[in-house]
């Protein structure tokens, strides 16, 4: 069986065996999950290692007929974008198990339960990521919501059904939106070539302006909605707020990607004119999304709203790096795409670390940690450091790209998004005073530092920030090929940059 | 001058015979067994019947197409699958109505009386429930078969009157069961009276009442054109009438909500069958040619009756009323298979009316087992929590509400997908907008639901949720497996309607 298959399977018979041990045992439960999910993070490393950096065009390439009266096929394959998205969340997924070994416990439903989730989860990730025909696509967009919901809502904390109601209602909203424009590219694809979901195929379709204009909509607001974009954002703090920290790792993470990532393969591939029509637009949205989410971040008292605010902020600066349309910025942002993912993680998981040992998660309360709890505040430090982009740490890697790629034919946008580096360092740096530094406030002085298994969970993560941050190549060698189809196909190419000297 | 007899195909006709057939050795039963005896008599009989009937749907799948009985019926592709469907539907409706305990003791007794005390101390039953439900599945088979005018109205009639009656025989909460079978009758009994004047004009337009010579005087005969107008319209008052699209919906809820749980179902799934049925004959076969007289009323109807439905359901704190303006919603829905008039059109309401039945009936199939000492709970508020009493009842019911909102890998999303792409195939792009959109709308109230089965907790109260006997078990299990596989695995049976979706002309 390939690869692909064996690796989107694996997580869902997990499930189905877990489905079957006891309830009460929850140790073996949450083992049986770890190994699962540490067999499919092995299954997406050899991936990667065996994938062709040579090659553009997808690879491990999956085809069989499904629903041959639509020209509907389960076909699968990876290109360097798909790849790098399907890596992170496989690698995430054990990390956000071991780390919240705990938050499983006390939730709506029993902890069995949640296990599945997450891994019938896990299959959708990898689903969606690797689908290359659209309704596959469609089908795992939409039925991703379906643990998310009962993740949030069954397992988070404080208004949690209302967040995830909110979550899932957005969501659907944009998915149908979405349907609207995939049932038309199908119609047109059905009166040109034949019926058929195949993306290479219907990025080959010759749409006239007006109606490529209304489709290329329905995908976009469907990824603004997911990715999120302002002002389509409302749902993320509320949803990140709510539910568990490992939840909202893997929302912020991977969930709000499968947007930035649908752009890309979507909405530039699929419809180039319209992407050029509506550039200007999205690169204003993006700039005030980085503005408006690095503004906003400052000003919550809360942590965990404090950081689905920077991913706003963040997603700004992908969703910028898609549109610049220069092979640099692609690449960037979809280096980006991966380095946020681990350094939301890494912030998100030392939050969780934080306010689950405090009992709150309001700012103000901690104080002073640096001294009671120094492996716990240096890895939120570094996750924060990360987070604001600092040079030698692997986010600044992919904002300097993105920043540099769209310099070069949107300077004006370039220098706005800019600000947004500085106002990141406020948004961090003040928590961090607040929280690490000074004297230990009351309340605080008896917290405990990580576990070992906190630790494990943490390391590797903090390790993949460093190294990438020095040594990006690997990850841009799987990525710039694919990034530099995407640009060919939208009808780039490059900027050629002027040398003072010669003119 | 003697007298031609008619030749009759008997063979063509045998489905039909049988139910009717089956229905009026019900009535003798009912006036000759003895009364202890009468239900599992009738049950026999109910469903010999329909297991019969099907079979013969079965044997005549494969046969070309015929005209029987003096041209009055055809019997073609589209016409065996309702048929069939209709069948396999009223088979789930039986076995509902086989937990007899949800028809009155004796319906002509009145509300609180002694007489009714006493009827439900002896423990009758109005076991007649069987031998109406059976013409009423007589009716709706012959309604999409129907070849002319007369036809149409005798069968709409034929399903219609015993559903009047159906409807007034719940035990429990009878003033409200017997304010919907009135209001169902006056207003069937007006949309009746529209639908005959329809026809009476369309006989005056072709001078014709055959299907087939209202279709060649539409293609260019020398008919009056206003008088097909007020025909087309009227007519379609009546059909629109039974599917319950808007503006004519309003009897819906209130018939959905006082009928007896098992007849509701019946008449939400099988009924839509069979007018979707006859609908989609006279427009394809008859009123294509006048396409652009109809299409412009008919888009604003089916957008009118999505949003109707969709945005009423909100507001709705009885889960009967909910699943009824949910109808309402998927009858716009259903509509845009009727205006696309292409064979994917055609394909896809097929789909989408056997889809949806099976998820209907199981849905309502779940909301009789909610009770508490006083019968059926039908208040939203009090089906909170029900996840924690029963997880796999709650599950399966999630699953049929995701499927009313067409979430994919349930069979709904495969019924709304190609609905929605004839439609677009046509050109109609306002109603593949005006759906979707609504569909965002109704989703909220599907999941407003599955949010308080699962994730609200049940205050201190009495509701069960009863252990389903082996019929009702059945019932909703099916439902469940086929609304999941027609989800995932949708290829065989698209493929196999794709054999049956052609109108005789």
């Amino acid at each position: 069986m390939n690869l692909l298959t064996s690796m989107g399977l694996l997580p869902l018979i997990g499930a189905g065996l877990i489905a079957l041990l006891p309830v009460t045992n929850v140790k073996l439960i949450k083992q049986s999950a770890l190994l699962v999910s540490v067999l499919v993070a092995a299954l997406g490393i050899t991936m990667t290692i065996g994938f062709d950096r040579g090659v553009t065009g997808f690879q491990y390439i999956e085809r069989y007929s499904w629903i041959p009266s639509l020209g509907i096929s389960y076909q699968l394959g990876v290109d360097g974008i798909s790849l790098i998205l399907i890596l992170l969340s496989v690698l995430l997924v054990p990390i956000v198990i071991l780390a919240g070994w705990n938050e499983s416990e006390g939730g709506r439903f029993s902890v069995k339960t949640f296990y599945i989730l997450i891994l019938v989860l896990e299959t959708m990730m990898i689903g969606v990521f690797a689908a290359t025909d659209l309704f596959l696509f469609y089908v795992f967009f939409e039925a991703m919501l379906v643990p998310v919901y009962f993740l949030i809502g069954g397992y988070g904390n404080g208004a949690r059904q209302a967040a995830a109601v909110k979550f899932l209602l957005y969501s659907l909203f944009g998915g149908l939106l979405m349907l609207a424009s995939i049932i038309g590219i199908f119609v047109i694809s059905g009166n040109q070539i034949g019926r058929t979901f195949d993306i290479t195929a219907l990025s080959t379709l010759e749409i006239d302006t007006t109606t490529q204009n209304f489709l290329f909509l329905g995908f976009f607001i469907a990824f603004a909605i997911k990715a999120p974009l302002w002002p389509l954002h409302t749902w993320l703090p509320d949803a990140a707020k709510s539910a568990t920290p490992g939840t909202s790792v893997l929302l912020l993470g991977v969930l709000d990607k499968v947007g930035t990532f649908g752009m890309i393969r979507y909405c530039v591939e699929l419809f180039p004119d319209a992407s050029r029509t509506f550039t200007p637009l999205i690169i204003t949205l993006a700039v005030i999304s980085i503005l408006y989410g690095a503004f906003l971040a400052i000003g919550q008292k809360d942590i965990k709203s404090l950081i689905a605010f920077t991913s706003i902020s963040h997603f700004g600066f992908i969703t910028l790096g898609i549109f610049a349309m220069t092979t640099q910025s692609n690449s960037g942002a979809t280096l980006y795409m991966f380095n946020h993912g681990i350094s939301t993680a890494a912030l998100f998981l030392t939050a969780g670390w934080m306010i689950s040992r405090r009992g709150s998660s309001t700012i103000a309360d901690f104080g002073g940690l640096q001294r009671v709890t120094p492996i716990l505040a240096w890895s939120f430090f570094i996750a924060g450091l990360s987070s604001l982009a600092l040079p030698g740490l692997s986010s600044f890697v992919s904002e300097f790209l993105v920043l540099v790629g769209t310099y070069t034919r949107y300077p004006v946008a370039a220098v706005i998004a800019t600000f947004g580096i500085i106002l990141a360092a406020l948004y961090i740096l003040i928590p961090v005073q607040k929280a690490l530094h000074g004297p230990t406030t009351a309340g605080n002085e008896n917290l405990t530092d990580l576990n070992k298994r906190e630790i494990a969970a943490i390391a590797p993560v903090i390790a993949l920030i460093v190294a990438l941050g020095f040594y990006p190549k690997p990850a841009l060698e799987i990525i710039n090929p694919a990034a530099q189809v995407t640009i060919t196909k939208a009808g780039y190419s490059d900027p050629q940059p002027l040398v003072g000297g010669d003119k | 001058m003697g007298f031609q007899s008619p030749a009759l195909e008997y063979g063509a006709l045998a489905p039909m015979l049988i139910i009717f057939g089956a229905a009026i050795i019900g009535v003798i039963v009912e006036a000759f067994a003895a009364a202890r005896l009468r239900a599992p008599i009738q049950l026999a009989i109910s469903l010999g019947a329909v297991v019969l009937s099907l079979s013969q749907v079965w044997r005549l799948r494969g046969s070309a197409t015929t005209t029987a009985a003096v041209n009055s019926v055809v019997i073609d592709g589209p016409v065996l699958f309702m048929q069939g469907t209709i069948l396999i539907l009223s088979l789930f409706a039986f076995f509902l109505i086989a937990d007899i305990d949800a028809f009155a003791a004796q319906a002509s007794a009145v509300p609180g009386s002694n007489e009714e005390a006493k009827a439900l101390q002896s423990g009758k039953i109005q076991t007649e429930v069987y031998p109406l439900t059976l013409f009423a599945v007589g009716g709706m088979m012959l309604f999409p078969a129907a070849n002319d005018l007369i036809t149409l109205f005798v069968a709409l009639e034929v399903l219609s009157l015993p559903l009047y009656l159906m409807a007034g025989l719940s035990r429990r909460r009878r003033l409200l069961s017997q304010e919907a079978a009135l209001k169902y009758f006056l207003l069937g009994a007006y949309s009746s009276a529209f639908f005959l004047f329809g026809a009476a004009f369309l006989y005056g337009f072709a001078g014709d009442v055959s299907l087939a010579g209202i279709r060649s005087a539409v293609s260019g005969g020398p008919g009056n054109d206003v008088f097909l107008i007020i025909g087309m319209v009227s007519l379609s008052v009546g059909l629109l009438f039974k599917v319950g699209a808007a503006p004519f919906h309003a009897w819906t809820p209130d018939v959905y909500q006082g009928a007896p749980t098992p007849i509701t179902a019946f008449m939400a799934a099988a009924t839509k069958v069979a007018a979707f049925g006859a609908m989609l004959r006279i427009f394809y076969v008859s009123l294509g040619g006048a396409v652009y007289s109809w299409k412009p009323i008919f888009t604003a109807v089916a957008i009118l009756t999505m949003v109707v439905g969709s945005v009423i359901a909100i507001a709705q704190r009885d889960i009967k009323r909910m699943l009824a303006y949910s109808s309402i919603a998927h009858a716009g829905f259903l509509l845009t298979g009727v205006i696309a008039l292409n064979q994917e059109g055609l394909k896809a309401s097929l789909f989408y009316l056997a889809s949806y039945g099976v998820a209907t009936i199981g849905a309502f199939a779940i909301v009789t087992l909610v009770r508490d000492s006083s019968g059926e709970v039908g208040d939203l508020n009090r089906w909170v929590g029900l996840a924690k009493r029963s997880p796999a009842m709650a599950l399966i019911f999630s699953l049929f509400l995701l499927s009313f909102a067409g979430i994919p890998l349930t069979a709904g999303f495969i019924g709304k997908f190609t609905i929605f792409t004839a439609a677009y195939e046509s050109g109609n792009i306002a109603v593949v907008v005006a759906g979707v959109l609504s569909s965002a709308i109704a989703a909220f109230f599907y999941i407003r639901v599955i949010v308080m089965i699962f994730f609200t907790d049940p205050e201190e109260d009495t509701v069960t949720v009863t252990i389903p006997s082996l019929y009702t078990n059945l019932t909703i299990w099916i439902a469940a497996i086929a609304t999941l596989a027609l989800g995932i695995f949708p290829a065989p049976f698209l493929d196999f309607i794709a054999t049956f979706a052609t109108f005789t002309r």
